[in-house]
């Protein structure tokens, strides 16, 4: 189970990364991934919309499961992985690289954990 | 009294002791005493012989008729032999949703093949496995298309009445406006709809043939549609589909219908089949099982539901549509029905509905106070006239001499004719007509 | 196999239609299809076969045993199929003048009467189609009843996080939020969860009983009182009614409105997934607003009437009229004696497998079941390996259908099993000699699960390349 090291985490299993001053992309965990299986299909927000902090922005599908995908922050969604549409599986190939969406005017986001917190969530759930 | 359990009386000791009771009614012990049944009021069982009896009486209180000259959403047409002869084998007739699909390949392909008809007859890209009929099936497409920004329905007045009143019912659950978009000459009326569709509404429903048989000008209504971003949703006569362009064609997004035409006995209304294609852009948005093929892991191509995710069994809560349960026996009734008819045999089906509608049309219209209610129409099995006398009047007479005249509607009739009616029956038809409306 | 269309020949096909015997209409070429239109052209000796050849390959109730839970799989009589395709009932139409449809409107009346006696409830419509058609009906009834009150804040449906997956499902379609609530570790509705979630918000609680694990509710007087004390109505899912016919009644629970599976509990044949009929009933405060058409009997006659306060129509016509039939016929064979007889019988086959197999098995309960009972396979699991699929994989090759996996979602490794009274101790016996050779093999050697079925015409699918690349018809190719 990878975890990198310079990304944030949420205890559903999200991953956030900074990509400018008020601006991030939202993905799923390896660990996530793992635990869904393969992934079959992704339902993504469109842009422009409003995404809230532990609110569901979207899914993802396996053959037999449906699970939502929580947002770490407030924000407005500025981009959609639309790749993903096509190809869910690159989730499961590789996590980190496979973001769902790109959040923009984000406010002040509390409650991220850090790797080593979100690790230790994991080792909770194993 | 019949009865079904297989056990006798010392098996069902036997089990009961195993089971470390003595009677019966110990395995009842967590149920309250207050509502346990005291006595059940119905009547004594009866022997195979007895039932047959009384459920033959029973259906012997109705009138079957032998010349139909009615439709109005349930058409009566000639059903191949081999039909009833594929649905009644025990193992199509008597399986569960085809959920194990390695112990259900057959049922699984048959699906997939009544997809594919459907695709052919629609020329849509995805078919589901059926729904409960047109109506439910016009409502589920109401579903697909609405959303928080367009929230409205615009329906056409010339569909028919179940199909609006049930639409209606569904949007009631579902908090959609549906708006009745008013008729002109038969037809909708595309300057009304034009002054209706705005950006807040998510499709226009009609139609083909509507309720009075008439062609529509559905590719006008499609264009007026997709001019104001939503979606086209075509209701439709699966025999039509034959010879008529295809809701794709017309450019619709989605085309629904009622299946009953497709080797379906009328049986008083049910059980019919709701079909239901689409384009690929909206597939995952089509409700109810659908068959798709894979391969098994020795690489064997097979079949299986898929798309599961979409379902309530999944999704619950969140799924766009409650359906489980559908069709399944209707559906592969309208594949060994399609398939018994061939494309050629489907076409003649369709061009002697044209060719004996337009028949009675004008020999009826030959009498004196009888006239087409919309001139000048092209139409499919069924046609309008208005009468002389008052409709239910003429419709009696012609009951009592057997026929089962066209329907009732305001001030007027809708015929309807098929490969079922020959020339002589037609020809009585209108004798019986002339003779009821003269005096 | 090949499909139908691989087997399609240009210039043969069936002899059907007459001679076209009237002067031939065409349509104007701007109203045809251009695109061609590909239906199979085959003899009918090769259509025959073809779905001779198909049928073989589909497990009915009569190629073995069918212990699917919640499903009710048991035997379709045959006297049942004979009547329903009598010409005086498949030869009307639905818009036949009302003194030519007498005996359709008996059938509709008596199996109502019947079907009311049966579960408590007052009346009953056979609109709905299935068992979800009636739960989407049943709620918009309850929606009704609290817009008529002027309560226009009932805008939650309560269901047990047990619940079939309908329910939430029709719940939302009905324009309800839906509130989820955990069982208690019984299985059962846990008591103070209930009360803590119910409130002047509650528009309804949806339940079945016995319950998804096959417990009768002990509670259930209690239960159905503190939502009517919150001021919701109580929904009752008919689908486990199989155990309880002639012993207790929804309608004595203090259930308001309810559906039943006539493919179900009323021996009406699957169909391979329907058609089924799915009637709503209710006690008489509600029954103004069942769906429209409602068959009144009179002393000479039966008419159609309709009631302004309707929800409407859920579907065309009355329903599937044929399924009713059956339904009818099989009530009248088993009568007031045969219908107790069958839950009798159904609730003492399960408890027989049950206790059986719990020698063996783990149980997710142990009390005493009713016509149902939930295995969990998690210690399996962890210790070797062995799943509850693997388990109904292994069950294939021994010519017996699977209990529904995974359900309820409330317990770990789930086998639900369901016998019904239509099967014979020996078959019982039979079975749970599998279940027993299945679980040694699963000590002993567990790879053997894991690789069944070896013996079915196919083997366990690719369910992820379907899903990700569909193809949903013939011509369609996968992408990858």
């Amino acid at each position: 189970m990878k975890i990198l090291k310079d990304l944030m985490y949420t205890k559903t299993h999200e991953w956030i990364k900074m990509t400018g001053d008020k601006k991030a992309k939202i993905g799923l965990t390896d660990f996530a991934q793992d635990s869904l299986g393969s992934l079959v299909f992704v339902n993504l927000p469109e842009v422009g919309d409003e995404v809230s902090k532990d609110d569901s922005f979207g899914d993802v599908e396996s053959v037999k499961a449906v699970s939502d995908v929580f947002s770490p922050v407030n924000g407005k969604v500025s981009a959609i992985n639309e790749e993903l549409l096509d190809s869910p599986e690159k989730i499961n190939e590789s996590a980190y690289d496979a973001w769902l969406i790109e959040v923009e005017d984000i406010e002040e986001n509390k409650d991220l954990l850090t790797p080593e917190q979100y690790e230790k969530v994991c080792n909770e759930e194993a | 009294m019949g009865s079904y359990v297989p056990s006798t009386i010392d098996e069902r000791n036997d089990m009961l002791k195993a089971v470390g009771l003595d009677n019966i009614d110990q395995l009842f012990s967590s149920i309250p005493d207050e509502v346990k049944v005291k006595k059940l009021n119905l009547p004594l069982g009866q022997s195979e012989l007895e039932v047959r009896r009384s459920m033959e009486n029973i259906a012997d209180k109705n009138v079957v008729f032998k010349k139909i000259f009615r439709g109005a959403g349930a058409y009566n047409h000639y059903i191949p032999a081999i039909v009833k002869s594929v649905t009644s084998k025990e193992d199509f007739l008597t399986a569960y949703t085809p959920y194990q699909a390695e112990i259900s390949q057959g049922l699984l392909q048959a699906i997939f093949e009544y997809q594919t008809m459907i695709c052919e007859l629609t020329g849509m890209d995805v078919s589901n496995a059926s729904v409960y009929d047109g109506a439910t099936a016009a409502a589920e497409s109401v579903a697909m298309v609405t959303d928080k920004k367009r929230n409205k329905i615009i329906v056409s007045s010339t569909i028919h009445m179940h199909v609006l009143k049930t639409i209606k019912t569904y949007c009631e659950g579902s908090g959609v406006e549906v708006i009745v978009a008013p008729e002109k000459d038969g037809v909708t009326d595309t300057e009304a709809l034009k002054t209706l569709l705005d950006e807040t509404v998510a499709g226009v429903y009609m139609q083909q043939p509507n309720f009075y048989g008439i062609i529509e000008d559905a590719e006008n209504l499609s264009e007026l549609t997709h001019a104001a971003g939503a979606k086209f949703i075509m209701g439709c006569n699966p025999i039509s589909l034959a010879i008529l362009k295809t809701p794709f064609e017309c450019g619709a997004d989605i085309a629904v219908g009622e299946g009953q035409p497709l080797g379906m006995p009328l049986s008083f209304g049910g059980p019919y089949l709701g079909f239901m294609a689409c384009r690929e852009a909206l597939m995952r948005k089509l409700p109810g099982r659908i068959v798709g093929e894979t391969v098994d892991l020795e690489g064997k191509k097979a079949f299986v539901l898929t798309l599961q995710a979409r379902e309530q069994h999944i999704r619950r809560e969140k799924a766009s549509s409650n359906i489980c349960s559908n069709q399944a026996l209707c559906a592969l009734t309208a594949s060994v029905y399609l398939s018994a008819m061939g494309h050629d045999g489907l076409i003649d089906v369709a061009n002697q509905c044209i060719s004996k509608t337009r028949y009675l049309a004008n020999e009826l219209c030959k009498i004196e106070g009888i006239r087409l209610k919309y001139a000048d129409k092209e139409f499919f099995n069924e046609f309008v006239t208005t009468c002389s006398i008052k409709p239910n009047e003429l419709l009696q007479k012609l009951e009592q001499k057997g026929i089962l005249g066209g329907y009732p509607i305001d001030d007027g009739i809708l015929w309807c004719a098929t490969e079922m009616n020959s020339k002589d029956q037609i020809d009585e038809l209108v004798a019986s007509v002339k003779e009821a409306v003269k005096r | 196999m090949s499909l139908i269309f691989d087997k399609s020949r240009e210039g043969i096909g069936c002899s059907i239609l007459s001679e076209l015997d009237v002067e031939p209409v065409l349509f104007p070429e701007k109203l045809k299809r251009t695109k061609s239109l590909n239906l199979p052209q085959l003899a009918e000796v090769d259509i025959s076969r073809h779905y001779t050849e198909l049928s073989k390959k589909v497990h009915g109730v009569n190629d073995g045993f069918y212990p699917l839970g919640s499903c009710t799989m048991k035997y379709n009589p045959k006297i049942n199929e004979e009547i329903a395709a009598l010409a005086g009932f498949t030869k009307i139409h639905p818009l036949q003048p009302e003194n030519t449809i007498q005996g359709c409107l008996e059938v509709l009346s008596k199996a109502e009467k019947y079907l009311c006696e049966i579960t408590g409830m007052d009346n009953m419509s056979f609109q709905p189609a299935a068992g979800a058609h009636g739960e989407f009906a049943g709620l918009l009834i309850i929606k009704a009843y609290h817009k008529s009150k002027g309560d226009l804040k009932r805008t939650k449906i309560i269901v047990p996080d047990s619940a079939h997956g309908t329910n939430p499902a029709s719940a939302t379609m009905a324009g309800f939020e839906v509130v989820n609530i955990p069982s208690g570790d019984d299985g059962c509705v846990d008591i103070e969860k209930l009360e803590a979630a119910v409130g002047d918000d509650t528009a309804g609680f949806m339940l079945t009983n016995p319950n998804t694990v096959g417990l009768f509710e002990k509670n259930i007087l209690k239960i159905t009182e503190i939502v009517h004390n919150a001021g919701g109505l109580v929904y009752y899912d008919g689908a486990n009614l199989n155990a309880i016919m002639g012993i207790a009644r929804p309608g004595d629970m203090g259930f308001d409105v309810m559906h039943l599976n006539l493919h179900k509990t009323f021996s009406a044949p699957h169909g391979g997934g329907g058609p089924g009929s799915g009637p709503v009933g209710c006690k008489s405060f509600l029954s103004k607003f069942l769906p429209n058409p409602q068959v009144k009997e009179y002393s000479d006659k039966y008419e159609f009437s309709n009631s302004p306060d309707s929800i409407g129509m859920v579907k065309s016509f009355y329903g599937n009229f044929l399924v009713v039939v059956k339904a009818l016929t099989y009530i009248l064979t088993l009568g007031k004696e045969g219908i107790k007889q069958a839950s009798e019988n159904a609730v003492l086959n399960a408890n027989y497998m049950k206790c059986e197999l719990s020698k063996i098995y783990d149980m997710a309960f142990d009390d005493i079941c009713m016509h149902e009972f939930v295995m969990t396979l998690e210690n399996l699991k962890k210790e070797k390996g062995v799943s509850a699929m693997d388990v109904a994989k292994m069950l294939l090759d021994n010519g017996i259908h699977p209990p529904t996996m995974y359900f309820p979602m409330i317990v770990h490794e789930a086998l639900m099993v369901e016998p019904t009274e239509t099967e014979s101790k020996a078959t019982l016996d039979k079975a749970i000699e599998v279940f027993s050779d299945i679980y040694k093999k699963a000590m002993a050697a567990s790879e053997l699960l894991h690789e069944a079925p070896v013996k079915t015409p196919v083997r366990r699918l690719d369910e992820v390349l379907a899903a990700r690349n569909p193809v949903l018809k013939s011509g369609d190719r996968h992408t990858d």
